[in-house]
């Protein structure tokens, strides 16, 4: 069973291979080509899981080295697939989300002139998300790291003839650049000072040749760190995320909701041992994990694009994937993960839904009154908002974030800080994703339905409904009796956090102000949304409402500061740059050989009798230098 | 025998030298250029039998003979070329032959 590994990326390339080689002649077919190669990955990947937990590989650890990628002196990083209960956890993700994007993109993007260039892109993104959870070595995993970000690229710029996605995907690809730039030296400062990439070898080695809190680890963790910061929309890389909404929905849902934006989150979970090293930055990752969910749950507050609340939705909740692990709770972060793909995805996808339905209107003040039009779109919406806020014990979020906010009120440094940011994102959270549900599903309808969504749009949505229910059960807190078979499962890769004397009525109680909290929430946004809408109205008039509102929907004036910070700059400099000063060097010497070109071939007269009359000059001028000068 | 003076012989020399050269420079047909030459050829000529003799050295003759031959060398391929002209441009125009220019 485990043997069939090298299938499960192997199929989307293939998919992808044969629809960017033959994909215009396929037509209808195809969807059924890019669905069908990553549904066939999904199911072997079930094979590989249902192997890896019915016999567990020893060590529970599983490798298939397919060949060797580079062989020089000593550098010798192999492809390597490398399965342990984390990259399953996330082979399952990517290839089961994937695979119900991919079936309902199957219809949504049905009349869409790029139909197999999307699904070509999709796969290619599939598959390479696919290498990057797998890899056995830190450079195989930057080649899907890559990867992916080409994807990215690729799909938010999908519809290219409108300029500004040209612009949000240029936007995106520089903004995540920059964090990838940290990544690839923090690669080449942990070959140098370690001598190998592979990820389990480097684990060992920097545990016997560092000293925890020391120099070399906080170095290397913080590289990393800035990878993942780019990658995973955190502050104060995280402005190109809104911006990725410029790309077809089932691509929001995918990549940068479900899947790649939490690339950072696995790269800092599998490379744990570095980041227990280096307390300082571990520390840093909670703080900026806490801050990017409260600046982005408070942006989400405000935005009119349904999209973008749910883009600062992303960001909001990947900064508590961030804040779980920056306390150690590695576990945690991948659970929140998880639940996090299911939720959103379904989010993103009932948005979508809603958004054909209205013929592409994003503005959720021109939505209303959609519950009763289009009933599927609304239960499955609200089953995610419901996860996504957290609503207690039928949720999955519930789990997966209460476990969140548990570890960082054990954390040792600032446990309470942190803490007390996670529930104040989480009543934000709850605020923000039921304004959208009242706002848009409630009320007076106030746009026409056009288009109802068909089976493949529907099947997906409730699967995904589903997942995102019972996606919690795997890992009840203790005091439900049943045990958390998510972290055990997950016990053999990551180190068991030490427990500050774990009380069941600790988290008993701390699950309950959860509860209340999200519960209060989605009473504030009923109040004030749907109840008694002038109230809010009302706020946002007064100045400072208004001033504040302003300020949140510009995320924070994020994009403004580096406009006038940075782009700006280096506009001006490229501008007044324009013709290379470092060129004008080259520039001369072109220009004076040019220069004698031009009068030598003057001379060129093809008279003999000038050339006669030039030789005696010259003649002439040499013996009286010749003469004169002794 | 009287002596005649070297500044003469030089003087003869120089003038019959700068003869041949405004003949190259100032004639445009091809054969006068090449009877220029052979003008400036023998001035020189001229001046190392001198210098040969006001030394008491062989080498001025030595020099001459050379010249000699050289000359007649290159008064054969020298009118071959003539010839090659003539037959291509139809003319001896020396500034008709500038086919070569830049």
């Amino acid at each position: 069973m485990l043997s069939l590994l090298w299938l499960v990326p192997a199929l989307p390339f293939a998919g992808f291979l044969a629809l960017a080689l033959f994909g215009r002649r396929m037509g209808a077919f195809a969807a059924a080509v890019g669905t069908g190669s990553v549904g066939l990955s999904a199911l072997f990947a079930l094979a590989v899981a249902a192997g890896f937990i019915s016999s567990p590989p020893p060590a529970r650890i599983y490798t298939q080295s397919l060949w060797d990628w580079i062989n020089v002196g000593g550098f010798k990083p192999g492809i390597l697939l490398y399965l342990d209960s984390l990259s399953l956890v996330m082979v399952l993700v990517v290839t089961v989300v994937g695979f119900l994007i991919h079936l309902y993109s199957a219809e949504f993007m049905e009349a869409d002139d790029g139909y197999s260039r999307f699904f070509a892109y999709m796969n290619l993104f599939v598959g390479s998300m696919l290498v990057l959870v797998l890899a056995g070595n830190l450079l195989l995993l930057y080649l899907g790291w890559e990867g992916v970000g080409l994807c990215s690229y690729l799909l938010i710029g999908f519809w290219y003839r409108q300029p500004e996605n040209g612009a949000a995907a240029i936007k995106a690809f520089v903004v995540t650049r920059i964090g990838d730039t940290a990544l690839a030296i923090g690669l080449f400062f942990l070959f140098l000072n370690l001598g190998t990439l592979d990820i389990q070898k480097m684990m060992n080695m920097a545990a016997l040749r560092w000293q925890a809190g020391s120099a070399y680890p906080e170095i290397a963790a913080a590289l990393i760190l800035g990878g993942a910061l780019g990658k995973s929309a955190q502050l104060p890389l995280q402005t190109w995320l809104p911006d990725a909404m410029a790309g077809p929905t089932p691509v929001s849902a995918l990549i940068h909701a479900a899947t790649m934006v939490t690339a950072g989150v696995y790269l800092i979970a599998r490379t744990n041992v570095i980041f227990t090293m280096a307390p300082a930055v571990q520390f840093a990752v909670a703080v900026i994990g806490a801050a990017t969910l409260l600046l982005s749950a408070a942006s989400a507050l405000v935005q009119h694009d349904i999209k973008r609340v749910l883009a600062y939705s992303t960001i909001s909740q990947i900064g508590y994937m961030f804040l779980a692990l920056g306390v150690g709770a590695w576990s945690a972060a991948i659970f929140h993960l998880m639940t996090h793909a299911f939720f959103k995805a379904l989010l993103f996808l009932g948005a979508g839904a809603v958004i054909s339905g209205l013929d592409g209107e994003h503005d959720i003040f021109k939505m209303g009154g959609l519950r009763r039009q289009m009933p599927v779109a609304f239960w499955c919406f609200l089953t995610g908002a419901c996860s996504l806020a957290a609503l207690p014990l039928v949720t999955a979020g519930f789990y997966s974030k209460g476990l969140i906010l548990f570890s960082a009120w054990q954390s040792r440094r600032a446990g309470f800080w942190l803490w007390a940011a996670g529930i104040a994102g989480a009543l934000l959270t709850s605020i923000y994703i039921f304004r959208l549900v009242f706002i848009v599903f409630f009320g007076k309808p106030k746009t026409a339905v056009v288009k109802k969504p068909g089976p493949r749009i529907v099947i997906p949505l409730v699967a995904l409904a589903f997942l995102s229910i019972v996606g919690g059960f795997v890992n009840m807190p203790a005091f439900f009796g049943v045990k958390d078979v998510f972290s055990r499962f997950l016990e053999s890769v990551f180190p068991v956090p030490p427990q500050a004397a774990s009380l069941p009525e600790t988290e008993l109680l701390l699950e309950t102000v959860s509860a209340i909290v999200s519960l209060a929430g989605v009473y504030v946004a009923y109040f004030f949304f749907l109840a008694a809408p002038e109230y809010s109205e009302e706020m946002a008039r007064t100045a400072p409402g208004r001033a504040l509102g302003k300020f949140w929907f510009s995320g924070w004036g994020f994009d403004w500061l580096y406009e006038k910070a940075l782009v700006s700059p280096y506009r001006w400099f490229a501008r007044a740059n324009r013709n290379d000063a470092v060129d004008l060097i080259y520039s001369f010497i072109a220009a004076a050989s040019r220069f004698f070109h031009y009068g030598l071939s003057l001379s060129q007269t093809g008279k003999v009798r000038f050339y006669a009359a030039v030789l005696a000059l010259g003649a002439v001028i040499t013996i009286t230098i010749a003469v004169l000068a002794r | 025998m009287a002596a005649v003076p070297m500044e003469h012989v030089f003087v003869l020399a120089w003038v019959l030298f700068i003869t041949g050269l405004v003949g190259v420079l100032v004639r445009r047909n091809l054969l006068f250029i090449l009877m220029s030459v052979e003008i400036m050829l023998n001035a020189s000529g001229l001046a190392f039998i001198a210098a040969g003799f006001k030394w008491g050295q062989p080498d001025g003759q030595v020099m001459f003979i050379f010249i000699l031959a050289m000359a007649a060398a290159e008064v054969s391929v020298g009118l071959a070329l003539v010839l090659l002209a003539y037959r291509q441009f139809r003319s001896l125009d020396a500034d008709q032959a500038s086919r070569m220019r830049g």
